[in-house]
């Protein structure tokens, strides 16, 4: 019988996201044999035209309806997860904010091996899976094998996996509600309120193009002003990577990154940023990436299309200078 | 509120360039510098504020070698009551449930209302919060970026989500809660601070102490397990501009010009 995997499908507005397609690329990397289930949690029409969409590239999507998951709390789903999800089966959820909240408690509860935040798959030998993560924010990568034998939860990163151009399929809804309703709504310790939306800043990163980022290489709050000084010559707006925003040096509406914003300018300049794939996964519309910074082994060196090796203490008001003296000239 | 921190010894990034060792075996480890996983660090913070307001005790707990108890005293010494050290040689290779496992055992020794845990550490996998609070049946929130103690019974949380946006939900005490960076701005822990703290003894528990069987845990208990560490090899990277500063700003300065980067 070919393994079975399930994907859980993370959506809004009644809308899949991007990671619905990915963990079926995914999936085929585990083992191309796999039969794949999108399992889709949420209330009413929304989650209705979720499980249409999904419909057309898994062949089956397992639905679960109940208004108590109009906003989906991890703590309520796990244990319908629980209920409904078959021994041995490999669960595949995108490691975001949502899968991070859902997925280890829910390995623990399945009695499942846990592997967090795959980025690629390298086969199957004797029930084991080998696996790529990145360790020390993406500095160095490793192999890790888990053994899947038992069932497994594995969360994926998104992006990592190329989605594959939906293959058209006719799937099957099936309503799995009553099942995972069995012996009542569970989670109730964990009381879902109300969202807080991000304040609006002074800037709108999301329209610039071209922003001048900071990220901690920039070692002091004094030294911000060499940041702005840069973006005021080039005509850019300064944006920030997280620590910035931590050590609220920066309003939290500069920030690019997942927690933060995502921008699509034509220039981005990062200056002293690691290049955390929370940071550089906010980068769209592939805008043209200079990176400097002083340790050659920064990540963000593989996404730039220039780069240069130097403590930006000492690089920026060099280049503010020459900007501005072109500019008078 | 008797409060535990789940805190962990990592190499400092923001201070090292990590390099893998020539057989792939690890990371090279001579001359890195180590300090307590950034995460860890907030969390610590915020549990000393909500004592600081409610009353109570915050312990701070490791998993590790003797060299952990150095960052469970800089901890004290940042204003931890207590320390503890969870150690044994059966603890060594466990993955993220053997840690929970390991740490669900010191957990139940105690009479703890709040669990706090950084909300990931040095493997980036984030999972050892979620994990002990799904051994010990607690409610759980991860990337937490906001408490307010309700009463004895019941906290508020916010949750870090996409966007820039936040998550709030009440949860029932005990919980297990997961801390993301930027929480509150933990405070400055100096010399001075350290040595006031030097001569208090830190318990060391093992697996005699915790009632663990030792097959459970470490290696023999890890479902997923590293192989190796590596540099993957990906693209071609950046063009490194080379030469003089003078000679580097030139050559940006032309892309620049060509890439609509100077208005």
């Amino acid at each position: 019988m070919a393994r079975q995997v399930f994907a859980y499908i993370i959506h809004k507005d009644g809308i899949a996201d991007d990671t619905a397609l990915e963990m079926i690329a995914a999936a085929g990397k585990i083992d191309p044999d796999a039969s794949v289930t999108a399992v889709v949690a949420g209330a009413g029409s929304e989650l209705a035209s979720v499980c249409n969409e999904v419909a057309s590239s898994f062949a089956e999507v397992w639905k679960i309806d109940n208004q108590a998951l109009a906003y989906v709390n991890a703590e309520m789903l796990r244990p319908m997860l629980v209920r409904i999800l078959p021994e041995r089966g490999i669960v595949l959820i995108p490691h975001d904010h949502f899968g991070m909240d859902l997925a280890p408690g829910l390995s623990i509860k399945l009695d499942a091996a846990y592997l967090p935040d795959a980025v690629d798959f390298e086969g199957i030998d004797e029930g084991k899976l080998k696996a790529v993560r990145e360790e020390h924010t993406g500095q160095v990568s490793t192999h890790v094998l888990s053994d899947i034998s038992e069932g497994a939860v594995i969360t994926i990163r998104p992006g990592s996996f190329k989605a594959e151009e939906s293959k058209s399929s006719e799937g099957n809804v099936v309503d799995k509600t009553a099942e995972a309703m069995e012996g009542g709504l569970l989670g109730g310790a964990r009381r879902f309120l109300e969202i807080v939306e991000a304040e609006v800043g002074d800037v709108d990163i999301t329209k610039s193009d071209i922003l001048v980022s900071v990220g901690r290489g920039i070692e002091d709050e004094d030294n911000m002003e060499i940041v702005f000084d840069l973006a005021e010559a080039m005509g850019g707006d300064v944006s920030c990577s997280r620590p910035i925003v931590d050590a609220k040096w920066l309003e939290k509406s500069r920030q690019v990154g997942t927690s933060g914003q995502t921008v699509k300018p034509k220039v981005y300049m990062a200056l002293g940023i690691s290049g955390a794939f929370q940071h550089v996964g906010s980068l769209k519309g592939s805008p043209f990436v200079i990176a400097i910074n002083k340790n050659p082994r920064a990540p963000i060196f593989q996404v730039a299309d220039v780069g240069i090796v130097d403590d930006i203490l000492d690089f920026i008001p060099e280049l503010t200078d020459r900007i501005n003296d072109l500019k008078s000239a | 509120m008797e409060i535990l921190v789940c805190i962990k010894r990592v190499p400092d990034t923001s201070e090292n360039e990590i390099e893998v060792n020539r057989d792939g075996t690890d990371i090279e480890r001579d001359d890195l510098v180590y300090s307590v996983n950034e995460w860890d660090n907030y969390a610590v913070e915020e549990a000393i504020q909500i004592r600081d307001k409610v009353g109570g005790s915050v312990t701070v707990v490791s998993v590790g070698d003797e060299e952990a108890e150095e960052v469970l005293r800089r901890q004290m010494a940042m204003g931890a009551d207590k320390g503890v050290l969870l150690s044994d040689d059966a603890f060594e290779g466990s993955d993220g449930k053997g840690l929970a496992t390991i740490l669900k055992a010191e957990v139940e020794k105690g009479n703890y209302d709040l669990i706090l845990t950084g909300a990931q550490a040095d493997d980036g996998a984030g999972q050892v919060g979620g994990m002990l609070a799904a051994m010990l049946d607690w409610p759980c929130a991860s990337l937490v970026n906001f408490i307010e103690v309700v009463d004895d019974k019941k906290i508020k949380v916010g949750r870090e989500i996409a966007g820039g946006n936040q998550e709030m939900y009440e949860v029932d005490l005990p919980c297990v809660l997961s801390i993301q960076t930027g929480i509150n701005e933990p405070r400055y822990v100096g010399i001075r601070g350290i040595r006031k703290v030097a001569s208090i003894k830190i318990p060391v528990h093992g697996t005699g102490d915790l009632g663990i069987a030792p097959e459970a845990v470490g290696e023999p208990g890890a479902k997923t397990k590293r192989l190796d560490y590596f540099v993957p090899e990906l693209g071609e990277g950046a063009e490194i501009l080379e030469g003089s500063t003078d000679e580097i700003i030139d050559k940006l300065i032309e892309f620049l010009k060509a890439k609509g980067g100077i208005k």
